[in-house]
C-alpha cells in the first residue's frame, strides 16, 4: 500500500520536475533568441556546470544506493536510541551523515527516537548532521567550492550545531519545567 | 577531469566492487536504486544548470555583487540566507548554484549563508516536522538554525 503510494507521489513529482524544467527551456530559448549575443556565454557557462556535474553525479547517485541498501533506516534508529552522553554525540553526527536521502525522511525516525527516550540534544544533532553533513553533499561541496571553503564549513557547522543542539534541549527542558512549576496538582 | 571527481567515482567503484563480492543481489538493487534516483533527479539537474546559465549570461556581476557581494553588508547575507530557507531544492543542488553565485560576484559570506539555511531550514517541510517533533522543537530548530547559519556565514567570510 504505502509503497504505491510512495511511487505514485515520486511520478507526481517527477512530472512536476518536467514541467518546470519544460518552461525554463522555454524561457531560455526565448531569451537566447531576443539575444543573440547571450547565446555564447549561456550555452558555454551551462555546458561547463552540465560537464562538472556529470562527472560526479553517477557515482554519488551509486554511493547513496549502496548505503540505502546496506545500512537501513531501522538500523539508524537501533544504534541511536539506546547511546547518550559524548559517545551518543558522536554516534548522532555519524548517523546523520550517512547518505540516506532527504532532511523529511528523518522526521519519522526523529520522531521514533524521541519516543524512545533518546536525549532532545541527540536528536537536533543527528537531524543536523542529516540536513547538512552528509558524506555525497560534502563531495560534491568539494567539487564545485573547493577543499578550503568545503573544510571551513564543516568545522563551523559541527561546533555550532553542538552548541545549538544542547541550547534547545536546554530551552525545552526549560519550558517543560516551567510549565509544571506553573500547574500545581 | 578534476582530482576531486577521479576520487569520488574510485570510492563508487571500489565500493560498489565490495558490495557485488559482499552481496551480489543486494548490490543489484543498489544499483537499480541508484539508477532511479538519478532518472529522478535529472530534470531539476537540468533546470539548475539552464538557470545557472542564465544567471551568468544576463545578470551582470555588478547586479549581483550588489545585492549579495561584499559591499551589500549584513541585509545581502540575511536576504540570501532567507531565500535558502525558503528554496526546496535537493542540497546536492545548491553547490553548483552557489559556485555559479560566487563566479558571479557574490560573497563567500552569502554564499556560505545561502548553502548552509537551504540545507538545514525548511520552510516547504516545516509542517511536516511539526507534526513529528511538536511545535516548540521544530520552531526552536528552524530558528536557530537561521541564526548559526549567519553566523556560521559571517565566520566564513572573515576567514577566507
Amino acid at each position: 500500500m504505502k509503497k504505491q503510494k510512495d511511487e505514485r507521489n515520486t511520478r507526481k513529482e517527477m512530472v512536476r520536475d518536467l514541467i518546470i524544467l519544460g518552461i525554463t527551456l522555454l524561457v531560455t530559448a526565448v531569451l537566447l533568441v531576443a539575444f543573440p549575443d547571450r547565446r555564447g556565454p549561456v550555452i558555454k557557462t551551462s555546458w561547463n556546470f552540465f560537464l562538472e556535474m556529470i562527472q560526479i553525479l553517477p557515482a554519488v547517485m551509486v554511493l547513496l544506493g549502496l548505503f540505502a541498501v546496506f545500512v537501513p533506516n531501522e538500523a539508524v534508529v537501533r544504534y541511536l536510541g539506546k547511546t547518550s552522553g559524548i559517545k551518543g554525540i558522536f554516534l548522532a553526527i555519524l548517523l546523520g551523515t550517512l547518505p540516506t536521502g532527504p532532511l523529511y525522511v528523518a522526521f519519522p525516525i526523529a520522531s521514533a527516537l524521541l519516543k524512545k527516550g533518546a536525549r532532545i540534544s541527540n536528536i537536533i544533532l543527528f537531524l543536523s548532521a542529516w540536513a547538512c553533513i552528509k558524506i555525497p553533499q560534502e563531495m560534491v561541496e568539494l567539487q564545485f567550492l573547493g577543499a578550503r571553503f568545503m573544510l571551513a564549513r564543516l568545522t563551523l557547522t559541527v561546533i555550532f550545531v553542538v552548541i545549538m543542539a544542547l541550547a534547545i534541549e536546554w530551552i525545552m527542558r526549560w519550558s517543560d519545567g516551567e510549565r509544571e512549576a506553573e500547574s500545581p496538582a | 577531469m578534476s582530482i576531486t571527481a577521479i576520487i569520488i567515482n574510485l570510492m563508487a567503484l571500489v565500493s560498489l566492487l565490495i558490495a557485488f563480492i559482499k552481496d551480489r543481489e543486494k548490490a543489484k538493487k543498489s544499483l537499480k536504486i541508484a539508477g532511479k534516483s538519478f532518472v529522478r533527479m535529472f530534470p531539476m539537474v537540468l533546470t539548475i544548470i539552464f538557470i545557472i546559465g542564465l544567471l551568468l549570461g544576463f545578470v551582470p556581476p555588478s547586479q549581483i555583487s550588489r545585492f549579495i557581494g561584499e559591499q551589500s553588508g549584513i541585509g545581502g547575507v540575511l536576504l540570501i540566507g532567507t531565500l535558502g530557507a525558503i528554496m526546496h531544492i535537493p542540497a546536492l543542488l545548491s553547490f553548483p548554484l552557489a559556485a555559479s553565485l560566487l563566479e558571479g560576484g557574490a560573497s563567500v559570506t552569502a554564499v556560505a549563508a545561502f548553502i548552509t539555511t537551504l540545507t538545514m531550514i525548511g520552510i516547504v517541510t516545516l509542517p511536516l516536522e511539526i507534526k513529528e517533533l511538536g511545535r516548540k522543537m521544530a520552531l526552536l530548530r528552524n530558528g536557530l538554525s537561521f541564526i548559526i547559519a549567519i553566523i556560521i556565514a559571517l565566520i566564513m567570510g572573515a576567514i577566507l
